[in-house]
């Protein structure tokens, strides 16, 4: 699935990606491909991400929001 | 003549000084491109964070209940003011303090009066100025540098407690909007109560989006982010009419020595062209009584 994370001053990060674990409010959360059309909002705290090559890389955010829609995944980190 | 002697040591003083204007606007044009870029940057982000308020805003009524957009008397209020750090852009800054000066002694004549005005400063030369007959609570100058959105953020964030908390009832913004490098149109707009949230179009298409925690709890999450993204695009506006009013006004500085300089050679030519003939009639002159 495609993947962007942005921040009002740059993107952290854009490309493929197999997992992303993402910090919900009410808790860790992961998203697959496939998921379902989902909007949610983010906590303080590390977004992991797997890429195609099973590379972990690790993103801080101090909140923000996810938009999950037909495979794309856009973070609105802060 | 001595004049000649004068005359040489300012065109001499008029060209150095149109070097240091001209590299000054240069200076400015480049800044002015790296800041026109952070607001293009900025676009895809701000754009996004709108289409998801649509998906969201199905519930538009209860949006009014929120503190954020509760209208009171305005007893308390606060004027963020953004200027510069540094001189040297024609009107720039002072259009800025005329205007808050202006609101201070009309619309909250009585507030001003009482001392219930909080000015928020940003930028070395606001604080030079209203520092003179108002008082300060707030102030930096890293941000005009940096652009940080962190630090915005937290300014935004306190302003916005405040105002929850009563301690603000109304929060105002005076600063230079960006139209072109050449213009720059000075505004003041509201920050807090909101007014309104842009909703024109109904969202067209309808994805069935799950909502997690909560579409209401979503929505408050993101009110607080669409107005810090608000004060981080005013920041980056104000630091464009900086640099693009500095450019401006340095064009101005050196098209003035150019002219200054034509003025000064044209005498300078003059004053030469006259010691010759003085010199030969001298020796004109001179050879006469020698003859007779």
């Amino acid at each position: 699935m495609n993947i962007e994370i942005i921040t009002p001053d740059k993107e952290l990060f854009k490309g493929e990606a197999t997992l992303i674990q993402l910090p919900g409010i009410d808790g860790l959360f992961e998203i697959l491909e496939n998921h379902a059309p989902l909007i949610s909002a983010l906590q303080k705290g590390k977004v992991k991400l797997k890429d195609t090559h099973e590379q972990e890389q690790f993103f801080d955010i101090r909140g923000g929001v996810v938009e999950v829609l037909h495979n794309k995944v856009l973070v609105l980190a802060e | 003549m001595a004049n000649l002697k004068e005359i040489r040591i300012r065109i001499a003083s008029v060209q150095s000084t149109q070097k240091i204007t001209g590299a000054m606007k240069m200076v400015s044009a480049a800044k002015l491109r790296r800041a026109q870029t952070a607001i293009i940057n900025l676009r895809p982000y701000s754009n996004k964070l709108n289409e998801i308020l649509k998906n969201l805003s199905s519930s538009a009524d209860e949006m009014e209940n929120m503190p954020l957009f509760q209208q009171r008397k305005e007893a308390n209020i606060a004027i963020v003011v953004i200027s510069s750090n540094r001189g040297l852009c024609g009107s720039f800054n002072t259009n800025v303090f005329k205007k808050v000066e202006h609101i201070l002694q009309t619309e909250y004549a009585q507030q001003a009066a009482n001392g219930n005005v909080q000015l928020y400063c940003i930028g070395k030369k606001a604080k030079e100025q209203l520092i003179k007959n108002h008082e300060i609570t707030w102030f930096n100058e890293t941000l005009l540098d940096t652009s940080a959105f962190d630090e915005i953020a937290d300014l935004g964030e306190q302003l916005m407690q405040d105002f929850i908390n009563k301690k603000i009832d109304s929060v105002r913004i005076v600063y230079n909007k960006f139209i072109n490098p050449a213009t720059q149109e000075l505004v003041s707009e509201d920050f807090l109560p909101i007014q309104n949230i842009k909703n024109e179009s109904e969202s067209t298409q309808t994805n069935d989006y799950i909502f997690e925690p909560s579409k209401d709890t979503i929505l408050c999450e993101l009110i607080p982010k669409i107005l810090k993204l608000q004060l981080y695009k005013t920041l980056l506006d104000s630091i464009a009419s900086e640099h693009g009013a500095r450019m401006t006004a340095m064009h101005k500085a050196t098209d003035n020595a150019n002219e200054i300089l034509k003025e000064l050679k044209l005498k300078y030519n003059n004053a030469r062209q006259s010691s010759i003939t003085n010199e030969l009639i001298e020796i004109v002159s001179g050879a006469e009584a020698l003859n007779n």
